[in-house]
Order: structure tokens, then C-alpha cells, then sequence
């Protein structure tokens, strides 16, 4: 069933904290929770669907409880970090098959104070006997994709540096961000290599916190007196190493993207805005081809020289700071991607990055492993 | 080296390619009906989900795919993605490598490794 004009962002939430020493995970989604409906103008009864990460303590049976949920309509479908943009058009799509009205999104971690990493997985986990004993890590994974990329388009580290730099530019005037410091591309590659080609300042920062979203149908989104953001279009995919058969040159965004991009009937060249996941440089630039802001191949010239900051370049990206400089709550960027494309839909962005009369926008979200198995998640939003 | 137990339980299917390679013998996975080689392996055929698959012996013979250099310096572990004469890439390390050395299409052959959990996996170095 098509999305399209059935639901509404009515209320978004970022949890300010980046070290949660003294709050516990679940409280942190309590307080996302309260924070998206104060900024909806609901109350926790007034929620009939609730959706999370498969992350979240104790799975639905835990977080409904706990929470004090009644839901009618419930969704944890994960696929990583992009899981929180996949369920935005779960959620557009359980208001319009009347499964509920209101429906809360929401996602919390710690990996900073818990100090959470890995390749896990349970022992069931069907590359459990090939691939842990290779012990790649999470960068590892990106790495990979960036040495292929250079060597079958020539991108060069300097382009994907520009990535970081624009980030830095968005994140000084973000009083919440991590890294709030200007960067160049010349402090990028002087800073240390992690997995060769990706340095240090390539990587996203590892951040406590947490976000949550409010979606609602069309009759009560108008009563609310908030701005209206329609979910125009949502794509979502998978993608993995097919068989063997392995491409790192492309993401799961060469089909979340177009089937999105369907959905609301619009093209790249009508956003405006986009935020794209970035929890490594590569993982951008590869995006932003895939999704078609650019031929592929053609990202490095696309990312240079400013072209992802606003009121710069040609596409305005991540103006929060993004998981490189602001953060990446749970290790999950997908949710502050909404968030941000949110606020600038409603015109509640920082002045110095707010993008003017800005009307359509899009969330992209990549989960897990870039090089290995992740999931792709597309939305596109509209202000009204 | 005995597989550990709990993996054996787990993954009942990979043990034949730890006995064979503790003979050195590198096996890959093969469909009988479509006559692809897949990897990582499982008893059934990716491509046409034919369950005819056997452990059939593969040469060893390879090319690097991508490479990156991790911790702890440059060069001491390498991880990489090589694609087998036979077809598939796998996700592997690159032993033995002089890092100046490694690029993309560079030859390999397999080097059998057994794992802390005494499963072996395909490693490879610049033949």
C-alpha cells in the first residue's frame, strides 16, 4: 500500500545528553518518548502503535510494559542502525491501513559509558564459523568499499576528507555536538589511519543518547497547531554479499532510493535537503550516488569543495553535524537523519544552516556493514 | 585441533570443511544443478537454491578484490576480500604481505588457518 499523504511527523525529539553515566537505557527512552509527544502536543495515552530497534532492553515485551504502553499496532523490525527510518514508513503505512493513529518511534543507547562494540552476533549466526575468525572490525568493512571505490572511480582521500569538513562547518553551531571544532581536509588526513584508506576524522564519533518520533494520521496532525511534515515516500532494502558474488561499489540505496523516490513521485534533483547516514565518510559518498544526486562513480566531485554545506554548495547535508561531529546515539544514526530533515522542514534548524523555504527533504539510513550485509531505509518528507 | 563443541552443535554443516582441511585440502562449496561455487558455505545453493551441493577441492588460486590495513600498524593485519578462481570473494586476511606491496589484483593462494576455536577458515598470502 502506498504511503503517500497518509502520515505525518507530528512530533521529533533529540535527547540532548552524549554521556549518559547516571540514566539508564530505558529511561533515556522514557524520556525520548515524553519529548516527541511534548513536541507532538499528545500525551502517552493518546499512543496506539509503538515501534523500536530490535536493541531496545527486553525487546516490545520489555520496552511496552515498561513503558506503560497499550498499543494496538507494534513493530521492531531491525535492520541496524537505518531501522529507525525503515520504521517511519512502517508507521505511515500502519496509519493507512487503520492499524493505529498514533504511532511512537523510538531509540536509546550507551554505547560510550557501556563502552559497546564488535562484530557480535549470535552463535547461530550463519557466517558465525567463517567470518568472526577473520576478525574484521566495523571499519574494517568501510575501508574495504573506500579501496575499491578509489581504485575503480579514482575518488581520493582529500574528497572524501570534504565529507567531514562540511559536517564540522554544520556542527560549531550546534551547542549539543560532540565536535563542534572547524575542520580542514588537510586535519583529516593528518589524522591517524584506523583501517587504511580511512583516517581517524573518516569515522563517526560514539555517543550515548537517543531520539524519538511521533507519526500520525492526517486528521489529527492538522489539530495539532506543529508544522506539517507529510512521509511523502519510503523506500527500504537489503543488501549482503549475494552468494559470493560481491560488489562494494554500490549500497542498498540503489533500491531503497528509486523505490522511494517512487513512492512520492518526486526526483533527487527536487531535494533540498538530505540527510545521509554517516557513520563513515565512504558510507556518504556512496549514498548520495545511489540515492542519484550524482552518477555513479561521480561522488568525489559531487562531495568536494563545500558541496554539502548549506547555503555553499549544492546540496545541504546533514546540518546537524551528523554522527561525524554531533553524534550517533546506540550506535544507531538513523533516527537523528529524521530528526534533523524535521527541523528543517519545519523551519527549526540553526539559522546559520537552516535552508531556505525548504519543502521536500529526504532521510537515508545504511545498517550494519557496509562491505558485508546492511539494511537500506529511504524516506522522503514533505513540509505542507 | 578438536572444533569446539558448541560450534559443532551450531553449525553442524561446516565441519567437513575443517576435516578436510586439516589434511590440506581447501574445499568450496559447488551446486550440483547450476554448477556454481558459493561462499561463506551452506548446504544449499545460493543462486538456485538447489540443496544438491557438495565440498568439491578448489584450487587455492585467487586475487585480491579490496584490501585495508588495520591496527595495530600497517601491514600486520590485513584484512582483505579475495576473489577464488573458482568465483566467489571471501572475506579473509592477507598473511605474509609486505603492505608497500598489496594492491588490488594482486595474485593469492590459500593458506588454511585454524581459528582459537579450532575451526579453520581460508586465509591467503601473495602467491
Amino acid at each position: 500500500m502506498m504511503s503517500v499523504g497518509m502520515a505525518y511527523i507530528a512530533g521529533a525529539f533529540e535527547h540532548p545528553t552524549r554521556k549518559a553515566t547516571d540514566i539508564s537505557v530505558g529511561r533515556l527512552h522514557a524520556e525520548c518518548a515524553a519529548g516527541a509527544l511534548a513536541d507532538a502536543g499528545l500525551s502517552r495515552d493518546d499512543v496506539d502503535g509503538f515501534f523500536c530497534g530490535g536493541d531496545a532492553p527486553g525487546g516490545l515485551l520489555a520496552m511496552v510494559d515498561y513503558l506503560g504502553l497499550k498499543p494496538r499496532h507494534i513493530d521492531s523490525s531491525d535492520i541496524g542502525g537505518s531501522s529507525y527510518i525503515s520504521l517511519v514508513g512502517h508507521a505511515a503505512q500502519a496509519i493507512a491501513a487503520g492499524k493505529c493513529n498514533v504511532a511512537l518511534i523510538t531509540l536509546a543507547g550507551r554505547p560510550r559509558t557501556e563502552a559497546i562494540s564488535g562484530f557480535g552476533g549470535p552463535p547461530s549466526h550463519p557466517t558465525r564459523p567463517w567470518e568472526p575468525p577473520v576478525n574484521a572490525r566495523l571499519v574494517d568493512l568501510y575501508a574495504l568499499c573506500a579501496r575499491r571505490h578509489m581504485h575503480e572511480f579514482g575518488t581520493t582521500s582529500e574528497q572524501l576528507a570534504w565529507i567531514k569538513v562540511a559536517a564540522s562547518h554544520h556542527a560549531q553551531h550546534n551547542p549539543h555536538a560532540m565536535l563542534q571544532k572547524v575542520v580542514t581536509v588537510e586535519d583529516v588526513l593528518q589524522s591517524p589511519l584506523i583501517s587504511d584508506p580511512l583516517h581517524r576524522l573518516d569515522c563517526c564519533v560514539v555517543s550515548d543518547g537517543g531520539g524519538a518520533l511521533i507519526v500520525t494520521r492526517p486528521e489529527i496532525a492538522m489539530n495539532l497547531g506543529r508544522p506539517l511534515v507529510k512521509v511523502r515516500g519510503a523506500g527500504e532494502a537489503l543488501k549482503g554479499q549475494d552468494g559470493g558474488a560481491v560488489d562494494l561499489t554500490y549500497s542498498g540505496a540503489a533500491f531503497s532510493g528509486p523505490a522511494a523516490f517512487a513512492d512520492a513521485g518526486v526526483t533527487p534533483a527536487d531535494i533540498q535537503y538530505a540527510s545521509i547516514y554517516d557513520s563513515f565518510t565512504i558510507t556518504v559518498l556512496m549514498q548520495l550516488e545511489d540515492l542519484g544526486f550524482c552518477e555513479k562513480g561521480q561522488g568525489g566531485r559531487f562531495v568536494a569543495d563545500g558541496q554539502l554545506i548549506s547555503g555553499i554548495g549544492r546540496l545541504p547535508v546533514n546540518t546537524d553535524g551528523g554522527g561525524l561531529c554531533n553524534n550517533h546515539p546506540a550506535n544507531r544514526g538513523g533516527m537523528t537523519k529524521v530528526i534533523e530533515a524535521v527541523r528543517q522542514l519545519r523551519g527549526e534548524a540553526h539559522p546559520a544552516v537552516q535552508v531556505k523555504d525548504c519543502k521536500l527533504a529526504l532521510a537515508h539510513g545504511t545498517g550494519g556493514w557496509l562491505g558485508s550485509r546492511h539494511g537500506s531505509a529511504t524516506v522522503i518528507l514533505e513540509r505542507e | 585441533m578438536q572444533v569446539d563443541q558448541a560450534l559443532q552443535q551450531n553449525h553442524p554443516e561446516a565441519m567437513a570443511f575443517s576435516a578436510a582441511a586439516a589434511e590440506g585440502r581447501f574445499m568450496v562449496p559447488t551446486c550440483g544443478d547450476c554448477g556454481k561455487a558459493h561462499w561463506y558455505p551452506r548446504a544449499f545453493c545460493p543462486f538456485c537454491f538447489s540443496f544438491d551441493v557438495t565440498w568439491e577441492a578448489a584450487s587455492g588460486r585467487g586475487e585480491i578484490y579490496s584490501y585495508c590495513n588495520g591496527e595495530p600498524a600497517p601491514g600486520t593485519n590485513v584484512i582483505a576480500y579475495v576473489k577464488l578462481a573458482e568465483g566467489p570473494t571471501v572475506l579473509t586476511h592477507i598473511l605474509d604481505a609486505d603492505p608497500a606491496a598489496l594492491r588490488i589484483g594482486l595474485p593469492v593462494k590459500v593458506v588454511l588457518q585454524a581459528a582459537k576455536d579450532g575451526q579453520y577458515f581460508p586465509a591467503f598470502t601473495p602467491s
